[in-house]
């Protein structure tokens, strides 16, 4: 079986930023990924502002030009989803859905995905209201009423962008302040259409078919047509060794080399500890990841 | 992949000899574009089996409204006209291939 220099688990910011930096270091690489579109959590953004030399770039498009980007330079993908990574003498063994892969170093880049609430009604009614995607599923609230749940950037952006929409926006906060950049919440807190709900959190989604109302701990009930929650993320861990060390809610302990507690085994994006899980960021993990494989390659030989 | 309208839904989907596996899908939606490949690919190893088809929400609202669809992309499974199984969000090809074995 063909040994890869460095193999690059993910397709987002992060897993297209490594491929670039792969390419240019002259590895013997591929990057697997799920589906044959790059993208990962940017797929569900419908503008980026703080992205530098992209003033209003939309999700798909900076995606597909990263992605482009990559396979101009020679970058290979593979469609597969790992399932599980195993040692084999001194490479990483990875073992697919469609087949296997040997590598001498790693490069994890599965980002994260959003986390649930964890209240009744949640599950039953996704899809009937319940959503996790603002620019996926606004448009089926045009005029209506709806709940953003959240307070952080995430949660400013899509109540930004419901607003635009909606008739009416609750932003459904349990502290009384918003985690987000000072100018997003600006920009929500003087939107006439936005109306904070602080010092909440939602108990229950309720609705026979579909939503129509969330009950709070406060004892308020509001009255509405859609929940989105935006209330962060988990990460995408499930096939990363348990010999990798992880924190308590399944980040990759690594700072900003990427370095992890496996030797060869690197981390970068979403998926490491870290305090802000942005575009950039990401990007930026998938640069310094190479740079520790190139050094931990240079050092073996 | 065959494109299914308020017109043609009735032929090919509820009249469909085969199982059918309906995506609900939208040109605005970044998740759709993802899960594009994933149907394309589960079509292909379904063929003969089970057909594929999707239906553009915007261009077929009265077909989105009937489903009562609030989400893209939204997986619908159908077999003898019947609706029999469902899915909102996107799906590896290995859940598309269990949320279609119900019709099987």
């Amino acid at each position: 079986m063909k040994i890869y220099d460095t193999l690059i688990i993910g397709s987002g910011p992060a897993g297209l930023a490594a491929a670039v930096y792969a390419s240019r270091a002259m590895l013997d690489f591929a990057v697997i990924e799920q589906a044959a579109v790059s993208g990962g959590q940017m797929m569900n953004t419908s503008e980026i502002d703080n992205y530098p030399g992209f003033a209003s770039a939309d999700g798909f498009s900076l995606s597909a030009k990263m992605r482009e980007h990559a396979e101009s330079l020679g970058a290979g993908f593979i469609t597969d989803h790992i399932q599980e990574v195993k040692r084999q003498e001194q490479n990483f063994l990875l073992i697919g859905e469609q087949g296997e892969y040997l590598t001498k170093t790693v490069i994890a880049a599965s980002g994260a995905r959003h986390r649930k609430l964890g209240v009744a009604g949640e599950d039953r009614l996704a899809g009937k209201g319940v959503s996790y995607c603002a620019t996926c599923d606004g448009a089926f609230f045009r005029g209506r009423t709806v709940a953003v749940v959240g307070g952080g950037n995430t949660a400013a952006e899509d109540a930004l962008y419901l607003a635009n929409l909606c008739e009416k926006v609750y932003l459904v906060h349990r502290r009384d302040n918003l985690r987000a950049g000072r100018a997003l919440a600006e920009r929500v807190l003087n939107n006439p259409k936005i109306q904070p709900v602080w010092n909440s959190q939602v108990l229950e989604i309720d609705g026979e078919n579909r939503v129509e109302r969330i009950l709070l701990n406060t004892e308020e009930e509001l009255i509405l047509d859609g929940v989105f929650i935006a209330v962060g993320v988990r990460p995408n861990s499930e096939w990363i060794p348990s010999t990798v060390s992880k924190d308590e809610g399944g980040f990759i302990k690594a700072d900003e080399t990427g370095v992890t507690s496996v030797p060869g085994f690197f981390a970068a994006g979403d998926l490491r500890t870290k305090k802000l899980r942005q575009i950039i960021t990401a990007a930026s993990d998938g640069a310094n990841a190479v740079a520790s494989v190139e050094h931990f390659l240079q050092i073996r030989r | 992949m065959l494109n299914v309208t308020v017109d043609t839904f009735e032929k090919e989907v509820l009249q469909s000899e085969l199982p059918v596996v309906v995506d609900f899908w939208a040109t605005w939606c970044g998740p759709c574009k993802m899960f594009g490949p994933i149907l394309e690919d589960f079509a292909k190893s379904a063929e003969g089996k089970v057909k594929v088809c999707k239906v553009d929400i915007d261009e077929q609202m009265p077909l989105a409204r009937q489903y009562d669809i609030m989400s893209v992309p939204t997986v619908l499974v159908f077999k003898n006209g019947m609706l029999v199984n469902s899915s909102v969000g996107v799906i590896t090809k290995a859940q598309l291939a269990e949320l279609a074995d119900v019709a099987l």
